[in-house]
């Protein structure tokens, strides 16, 4: 056989493999150009003490979760329970942020499923969450000491990431 | 009963059309030349929730958010510069939907323009040395080649 004649194989073969690789990414995940940047500031009103307001420069010196929820969020349901049992553990605070929610809403929300979060910071319009390039709920952020953001989880946290890549994560920072 | 049973069909029929009240996007404060900017950088812009629909032609409360904040931000005089910059600094490139010309997207932008000249040329060269190579062998053959010939001059 002439040698032309593995060009089209090959060029065939090269495609192949690109395709391939293209099936295992999911579009949905777009990564987060905030990865490695300081988390954006915010002054919030606390979700069950309104009067008070949380923001993340309270933190500085932490590792902590941000996680991005809401009441009418059905995925979030997912997480919870994982959320909650971690909580308990108390190896990294959880701090949530109640995304176009009611207070009504969401205290109820957390009265019957459980409360895993230290405070909850209350984004009623959703423009804490547009500065954090939210786009879907659950959310979850890993900011470190100096409040720059380490690791963004879209979509419900499985026990799988939890232990793989958020914990690891939170003890090298914590290092 | 077979009347009935039309005015019922009818009746059904006719609510039916209610169902159809599509949800329009509701003109804000009628500044109809803001609203047109507006939409015209909302249709570059990808909507993330739907991904294959632009924020001006999405209905997700996201893309409802994110046009209201285009709107904000060009009452307060922001160039189209300036919100895009925004929104890539939050979204990252992906919400842009024409993927901006970097190092990392030089194959993209350039492969479809080098791939059609490089087979032309190809091409080129191929036919060139392809009638190149049936001249030699006409000139070798003369006679033999004739009844081919007939064939050739068709093609």
């Amino acid at each position: 056989m002439k040698r032309s004649f593995y060009i089209p194989l090959a060029i065939f073969v090269a495609l192949v493999v690109f395709l391939a690789i293209g099936l295992t990414r999911d579009p949905r995940e777009v990564p987060s150009p905030l990865i490695d940047k300081p988390a954006p500031a915010f002054a919030l009103s606390r979700l069950d003490t309104p009067e008070q307001v949380f923001t993340p420069k309270q933190l500085a010196g932490k590792v902590w979760l941000l996680n991005v929820w809401a009441s009418w969020c059905v995925a979030c349901r997912e997480e919870h329970e994982l959320l909650v049992a971690f909580s308990k553990a108390g190896l990294v605070p959880i701090y949530g942020l109640d995304y176009k929610d009611t207070r009504d809403d969401a205290l109820g929300w957390l009265k019957q499923f459980g409360n895993p979060y230290t405070a909850a910071a209350f984004d009623q319009d959703g423009k804490v969450g547009i500065d954090y390039g939210v786009y879907g709920v659950p959310e979850t952020f890993v900011i470190d000491k100096t409040g720059t953001i380490r690791y963004k989880q879209i979509g419900p946290i499985t026990p799988d990431v939890l232990e793989h890549t958020i914990l690891p994560l939170v003890r090298k920072l914590n290092a | 009963m077979l009347r009935l049973l039309q005015a019922l069909a009818a009746l059904i029929l006719a609510l039916a059309g209610l169902t159809c009240a599509a949800r329009e996007a509701l003109p804000v404060g009628g500044d109809e030349a803001l609203e047109h900017r507006v939409m015209m950088l909302a249709e570059q812009l990808r909507c993330l929730v739907c991904q294959n629909q632009t924020i001006a032609d999405s209905h997700a409360d996201l893309a409802e958010d994110l046009r209201n904040q285009i709107r904000e931000q060009m009452r307060q005089g922001a160039s189209e510069q300036q919100i895009k910059a925004y929104m890539v600094a939050r979204y990252g490139d992906f919400v842009l939907y024409q993927p901006p010309f970097k190092a990392t997207t030089v194959v993209l932008w350039s492969a479809p323009a080098l791939l059609a000249i490089g087979g032309a040329l190809w091409l080129f060269v191929y036919l060139r040395r392809r009638a190149a190579r049936l001249e030699a062998a006409g000139a070798q053959e003369e006679e033999g080649l004739d009844d081919d010939a007939i064939g050739e001059g068709g093609a």
